[in-house]
């Protein structure tokens, strides 16, 4: 059993400066960094100085006054939160005239506050309590009959300044009486996550935290990261699975299983039952950070509508028969064999997941090349990130983003483009609206005005809100207007760039036709704000470009990917802190999932699977002969089920009904497989055409790691036993071996051992190594072996940087008075994906269901008002959703999420998709938008399978005696 | 022409000279006499406001308190050419109150038309700044250092080493900001000096911003004073015409703008770091020093916070010389101080004087008593933080450090006058109420002490549990004074602790029977 893990708050950030400073505390010398408060040098030495509202994730407030020190040879009591070292002073934290001090603060603190600590949900873990006891107070002598915010009832009428509990929120309770106006809250809510939603109001005694107008939490701008909940010393914000469950009794550091930030987690547990998740100070990719979605979304892990037995069916119209996990992998692993004898070796493949581990993912890719003994296997990755994949190999040698997070606090312009990282990346977002804060540059490039272009304390300088579909266009204009003002950084283009494909993309993208008044008709955006954001992004130090799904999820996503690392080896934008390209990933592990050989024609490492040499490695360590061939896509799997040829499926948790794009060819295609196969923690929409089901695992449940965005290779560790009674891995192990390939392996550190083995950018990679250092950004081997922040520090990867010619060519998805607007799809904070995971939360409270947000203008002409029903109809397909008038929508886009089933965003979207990897263009569809006020067809049918197709047939019953 | 000064300054308007004013215009018109009106400032005699004079060949005649009832007979008296009268004071400059005051920073204040920059000029305005156009930095400041002026906002800092810390301080940008925000009960000398003498705070601020390096200033004036807001953006718009402000200041290549900004009616933005946040658009809430606001102020930069007084002290400074100014004054309180006499007195209004005149000499020498004729009975001096001074300390000289030593300051200047009918315990009450209201509300002490200062100050005067409560009282009054993060807090036991030592008789009276039904 793990103890409870209790970080050490220093009360104060730490000091970055170089220079050190000797002071004396108590009689200790002691050597800490210029800048650093007397309070976090004495923590340094083990004092702990009384405080309240100190704590070390944000800026020192002085507002407690329990942190009053003595210097000698100063007159006064300064507070040590707030006063700096300085050479030489000597420091006393305790003296009779502090303790005075001392408890005569805390005798005003307790007269305004309630006496209920044995009933409190904070027993335990209240620093209003410790300090209490800290000080020494024995007596309140003001007594508790004075002005309060504690009783509802002052001298018996109405206490004008008592407020009842705030419930509104599902996740937290606020209740002001209990507060002590430190203010931890609002700084948190200002200065970690930025949202400003919290502030102090009124004055003097009747100051008090409001949520934005004074408002329940729910109806304010509150987006419930939890950052103030988590700073709150009191049980003024509390967790409600506290005031539930009680104080949790041990911790299991893991990561978050929701976005590509990959955040580090306490799972606070009593037993192996979750109390809480709290966001991990040393996790290095969010250090101690959090959103609504890992720090409370987690309770989807014991959702009722999870599977827990494996179920066989014979055809997908029978109901569900819960069978045991032999039987269902003997039964897996007759069919797929059946299959291949009949139809060939070819007839079979597998998805791996994004959402699984490392380990699962290259255990069931390893399976369909060495059980299945072909290369049909693909990931989801397919359909969000494959681009970024492609293009940066090309140009810089390999297929992840450049740097770390922590580099945008060295950024000094940023680029936005296709990305919404508030919505999509909060923790990451919170990180680069601090760096925006501080001073850094914005430029966003997006059809919307996503919250970033515009919110507290942040304006971008330039919004170009481009038409859906003209990235490249965009992206090659701010390359003109570099290459022809004479922008290039021609020292840094010499030295670490191929001069002959320097040469030919100088003289493409110099001419006219890519200039932004040429390209202004195509892109909608002003030339004169083209040509100023590219001044900006050219000449401001260092440029950070940041990109997400709006950039790969198009017909041109390659060429994008490739213009933008153009972009940024021009003007010398890589290889340091501050700058880079840098892919916010969708979901945990696409990183990972395609690190881990999960593409047709790759094996680990991004390795060619027609190259001899690697294929000989795995087929030495594997003991099996590799087919060079790379095998099938995923839109080549559905192709080749419909026509016949395709005929078994291992999906690996992955919704493809619902998350991939046409609906209807999907379903086609899933109908016409002979054998489907879902591993997966809920019923979800692909499993209705499954005949086998394998119960998944949660992330907390997992014995693996994931790989985030920034290449961080996180331990996901097991805070219970699977709850279905088997790894992930070793289901796929089992089938494996039942085909006839033995695969046996006793952890996931023996996985990862193997994979380490096979793959050298994971060569100095051990589970041993991550539960020492954390966590490490691969490359990680001899010449890293701490792993790399940075990549291409002196020199790309692939050793000379490439430019790529990066001609416009538009999607053949047009426009025309039938399908006048486009659609473009994204999503929303509080849910995430196709949202499996948050629809079984209480994140539900935030967006219940999808809507369609559409400029005032179109709806005004289609007479549509705000929350009426509409149709949304392309040429494959229909639904119906309710509309929503946005302002921030351009005039001719609309926008909606794919987070609700029964919406069947994807029954819209066309099978356009990159010319280069066939990743869907999900965000370009010419729909129109009509009033409606029925279902879709679809919607009828998709109602008739969620009732027919999900059924578990019961047990027999007993029979009563 | 005849002129006749009839002042717009706020005290006078609030005794309706606007109204005479007009009376004198009809009455001038009536009589087909042609008469200029100018709106001076007041003189600070505020007992004969609105006090009307006439230029006259031998001087300037007064005439107070004029009500528009009076001018007829005013004409009728010939007042234009300085005609008899009972409300006729002779020449102003020969009123006693006035006479013996040493005005340097009140130099033209009531006499100059306050926004005519050819009045000021001709009274030696501007020649300050003239003289410290020539200067360099560095000895702009030490001309300030030298003249020994300290800040007149009531901490009494020495200016030279602020301003030499924002002149060392290195930045992209620096600020002169200029705490108007005077809410120190009986006080109005900064108001007094904005409405009658503007261009005296903008040379001054000037001159600060070429010192230091700061190109911009700010005036943070508090709403309840719209005359000197309107006064003062008037003012600084006809220094910028005529390139007493702006981009290369009189042809140099200093440049220096100004703006006026508002406050929204907290005491406490009267606390240079409140006033800070205020400024920047937050609300207002103390910061905690370090940083101090010379190193990191307005937006994070470098900043000059000084009071009006000690702006407006600077230009005679530049142009006199640092020895003139420190030839005024005893000890370490040097040059002049602008008091301010109020309450229960008799002759209420500004007294510019050297440091080293005693409280018995403004308050008997010039206030003439209590207004109601009774005995003084306590001088709360420096604000509502001030402390209480009992009768036996008036002989007291105003000096920082002696009034420092008697646990006591000398703060903004303010002069509230009490009779022997007060109740000390319930001064010692508002003290606390006081600061309970106008806390920012940041720290423990302030914020939850001074409620239960209220309440235990309460307890005392109904009698109940005495003597422990006083304990409780000196207690809390020592954890606010030393625990507390700014001087609001820090310093509300003042006039508590004054109250409690130099009357605590009032503290001991059996508790008022409630009447009887």
């Amino acid at each position: 059993m793990t103890t409870l893990i209790k970080e050490i708050d220093y009360g104060t950030p730490k000091s970055d400066s170089a220079k050190m400073v000797t002071l004396e505390i108590d009689g200790q010398a002691i050597s800490v960094p210029e800048g650093t408060s007397i309070m976090r040098a004495a923590m340094e030495l083990g004092t702990q100085i009384p405080k309240l509202c100190a704590t070390d994730s944000m800026k020192s407030f002085g507002s407690c006054r329990l942190c009053l020190v003595e210097i000698e040879g100063r007159k006064g009591t300064p507070a040590s939160c707030t006063t700096p070292v300085a050479a030489g002073i000597k420091v006393r934290t305790q003296t009779d005239h502090l303790a005075e001090l001392r408890r005569g603060v805390m005798e005003l603190y307790i007269s305004d506050h309630p006496l209920d600590c044995l009933t409190c949900a904070a027993n335990g873990d209240c620093e209003l309590q410790d300090m209490a006891g800290a000080v020494g107070l024995r007596e309140v002598r003001y007594g508790y009959e004075g002005d309060n915010h504690v009783f509802a009832k002052h001298n018996g009428s109405e206490n004008f300044r008592y407020k009842p509990k705030d419930e509104s929120n599902p996740y937290f309770s606020f209740d002001p009486a209990k507060c002590i106006v430190c203010s931890r809250c609002v700084r948190a809510c200002e200065e970690v996550q930025g949202t400003f939603a919290l502030t102090i109001d009124g004055r003097g005694f009747a100051s008090h935290v409001a949520a934005g107008m004074d408002e329940d939490f729910l109806e304010s701008e509150c987006v419930s990261c939890g950052a103030c909940v988590q700073a709150c010393p009191t049980a003024t914000l509390m967790d409600k699975s506290i005031i539930d469950k009680g104080q949790p009794d041990h911790s299991v550091v893991t990561t978050c299983a929701y976005c590509g930030v990959g955040c580090s987690f306490k799972a606070e547990m009593k037993g192996d039952e979750v109390v809480r998740m709290m966001p991990y100070k040393d996790g290095g990719a969010n250090e101690g950070h959090s959103c609504v979605k890992g720090r409370f979304a987690w309770g989807y892990a014991t959702h009722q509508d999870r599977m827990m037995k494996p179920m066989l069916r014979d055809k997908i119209t029978d109901p569900w028969r819960e069978v045991s996990w032999d039987e269902a992998i003997d039964f897996t692993a007759r069919r797929f064999k059946e299959i291949q004898a009949k139809h060939g070796i070819g007839s079979i493949g597998g998805i791996t997941s994004s959402r699984c581990t490392n380990e699962e993912v290259y255990v069931v890719q390893k399976m369909i090349r060495a059980a299945f003994h072909n290369n049909n296997v693909d990931t989801c990755a397919r359909v969000c990130h494959s681009p970024t994949g492609y293009g940066l190999k090309q140009t810089f040698g390999t297929s992840a983003g450049t740097q770390d997070f922590k580099s945008v606090d060295k950024a000094d312009v940023i680029i936005i483009i296709g990305a919404n990282p508030t919505d999509g990346h909060p923790v990451f977002a919170s990180r680069m609206k601090r760096r925006l804060r501080d001073g850094a540059r914005l430029i966003v490039i997006d059809p919307r005005r996503t919250d970033i272009v515009r919110s507290p304390h942040i304006e971008a300088d330039y919004h170009l809100p481009l038409l859906p579909g003209t990235n490249v266009a965009v992206i090659n204009a701010i390359a003109h207007v570099v290459v022809t003002e004479g922008l290039v950084k021609r020292d840094y283009v010499a030295e670490r760039c191929e001069p002959e494909d320097f040469a030919r993309w100088e003289k493409f993208i110099a001419e006219p036709k890519n200039s932004p008044e040429a390209l202004e008709s195509i892109t909608g955006v002003k030339a004169a704000d083209v040509r100023a954001a590219a001044r900006l992004y050219a000449s401001a130090g260092n440029g950070a470009i940041y990109y997400g799904l709006g950039v790969t999820e198009h017909s041109q996503g390659s060429t994008m990917v490739m213009a933008m690392a153009n972009l940024a080896m021009a003007t010398g934008n890589i290889g340091r802190e501050g700058v880079g390209v840098n892919p916010l990933r969708g979901q945990n592990n696409v990183q990972g999932s395609c690190d881990m050989g999960s593409f047709p024609h790759e094996l680990t490492g991004y390795r060619h699977i027609s190259d001899d040499t690697v294929r000989d490695l795995f087929e030495k360590v594997w003991s099996v002969e590799l087919d060079a061939e790379p095998g099938l896509r995923i839109p080549n799997m559905f192709s080749a089920a419909v026509e016949g040829s395709f005929k078994g499926l291992y999906v690996q948790g992955e919704d493809i009904a619902q998350s991939d794009p046409n609906t209807k060819h999907v379903n086609a295609a899933l109908e016409a497989l002979e054998f489907l196969v879902v591993q997966d923690l809920f019923l979800n929409e692909t499993a209705a055409f499954a005949h086998v089901f394998l119960p998944g695992t949660s992330f907390l449940e997992k014995d693996g790691t994931f790989t985030n965005a920034e290449r961080r290779i996180n331990r996901v560790r097991p805070v219970m036993a699977p709850k279905q009674g088997m790894q992930e891995w070793e289901a796929a192990a089992r089938i494996s071996t039942a085909m006839g390939y033995p695969m046996s392996y006793t952890s996931g550190a023996e996985i990862m051992d193997e994979i380490a083995r096979l793959t050298p950018t994971f060569a100095g990679v051990s589970f041993d190594k991550l539960d020492r250092l954390g966590s490490v950004q691969w490359p990680c081997n001899d010449a890293a072996p701490e792993g790399t922040p940075i990549m291409h520090v002196d020199k790309f990867v692939r050793g000379k940087g490439r430019f790529m010619i990066t001609e416009f060519v538009p999607t053949d998805e047009r426009t025309n008075r039938f399908f006048p607007l486009i659609l473009t799809t994204g999503r929303i904070l509080s849910q995430y994906n196709v949202g499996a995971q948050t629809r079984r939360t209480a994140n539900v409270a935030w967006h219940p269901e999808d809507v369609l947000e559409i400029h005032p203008h179109d709806a005004e002409v289609r007479g549509i008002k705000d929350g009426s029903m509409v149709s949304l109809s392309s040429r494959i397909g229909a639904t119906t959703l309710r509309a929503v008038i946005a302002d921030r929508m351009p005039q001719g886009v609309v926008y909606t999420t794919f987070h609700h089933p029964v919406t069947g965003a994807n029954v819209i979207t066309t099978e356009h998709s990159d010319w280069a990897t066939n990743c869907p263009e999900y965000k370009v569809t010419a729909v129109q938008v009509t009033p409606s006020n029925q279902p879709s067809e679809w919607q009828v049918e998709w109602e008739q399978r969620e009732n027919e197709h999900k059924r578990v047939a019961l047990k027999p019953l007993v029979a009563a005696e | 022409m005849t002129r006749v000064f009839v002042p717009n300054d706020a005290a006078a308007l609030s005794m309706g000279a606007d109204k005479v004013a007009f009376a004198i215009k009809a009455e001038a018109d009536r009589r087909n006499l042609k008469l200029e009106i100018i709106r001076n400032g007041s003189r600070g005699l505020l007992w004969l406001e609105p006090l009307v004079e006439v230029a006259t060949a031998k001087g300037r005649i007064a005439y107070g308190p004029v009500a528009a009832k009076d001018v007829a007979s005013l004409f009728d008296a010939d007042f234009i050419k300085g005609g008899k009268h009972r409300l006729c004071h002779g020449l102003t400059e020969e009123i006693d109150y006035l006479k013996r005051q040493e005005r340097l920073t009140f130099a033209r204040c009531g006499i100059t038309d306050p926004l005519s920059i050819d009045d000021y000029v001709a009274h030696g305005g501007f020649a300050g700044l003239t003289a410290a156009l020539k200067k360099s930095g560095a000895d702009i400041v030490k001309d300030v250092t030298d003249s020994g002026l300290r800040g007149r906002g009531g901490a009494g800092f020495p200016t030279g080493i602020k301003w030499k810390t924002v002149l060392d301080a290195r930045a992209d940008q620096k600020y002169v900001c200029c705490n108007a925000d005077e809410g120190d009960s009986g006080t109005f000398a900064d108001r007094m000096l904005m409405e009658g003498d503007p261009f005296t705070l903008i040379e001054g601020m000037t001159i600060a911003g070429i010192a230091t390096g700061a190109t911009k200033g700010l005036i943070y004036i508090r709403s309840e004073y719209p005359q000197a807001i309107a006064k003062m953006k008037q003012a600084i718009a006809k220094a910028t015409a005529s390139r007493w402000l702006g981009d290369n200041v009189q042809g140099s290549d200093k440049s220096f703008t100004l703006v006026v900004r508002t406050g929204a009616g907290a005491y406490i933005c009267g606390e240079e770091t409140s006033m800070l946040d205020s400024l920047e658009g937050k609300r207002g809430m103390v910061r905690p020093k370090p940083p101090i606001p010379a190193i990191e102020g307005l937006f994070g930069k470098p900043t000059v916070i000084n009071n009006v007084l000690s702006f407006a002290a600077v230009p005679d400074i530049l142009s006199k010389g640092a020895e003139f100014y420190r030839n005024y004054g005893m000890g370490r309180s040097r040059g002049t101080l602008p008091f301010q006499l109020a309450g229960n007195i008799k002759q209420g209004g500004l007294v510019e004087k050297a440091f080293g005149i005693t409280l018995r000499e403004l308050f008997e020498g010039f206030g003439g008593g209590t207004h109601s004729g009774r005995p003084a009975r306590a001088i709360q001096v420096g604000g509502p933080l001030g402390s209480y001074i009992p009768a036996s300390q008036f002989d007291m000289p105003m000096d920082y450090e002696t009034f420092a030593a008697n646990g006591a300051m000398v703060g903004h200047g303010g002069l509230v006058v009490f009779d022997d009918t007060v109740d000390m315990a319930r001064q010692a009450r508002f003290a606390m109420e006081f600061c309970s209201i106008e806390s920012c509300g940041k720290c423990t002490p302030c914020r939850i002490g001074a409620v239960r200062g209220v309440e235990v100050i309460d307890k005392i005067i109904a009698g109940i549990e005495r003597d422990k409560n006083l304990i409780v009282l000196d207690d809390l009054c020592q954890t606010m004074t030393d625990g507390s993060l700014c001087a609001m807090g820090g310093l509300t036991p003042m006039p508590v602790q004054s109250a409690v030592k130099h009357f605590p008789e009032d503290f001991d009276r059996p508790p008022v029977a409630k009447a009887a039904e």
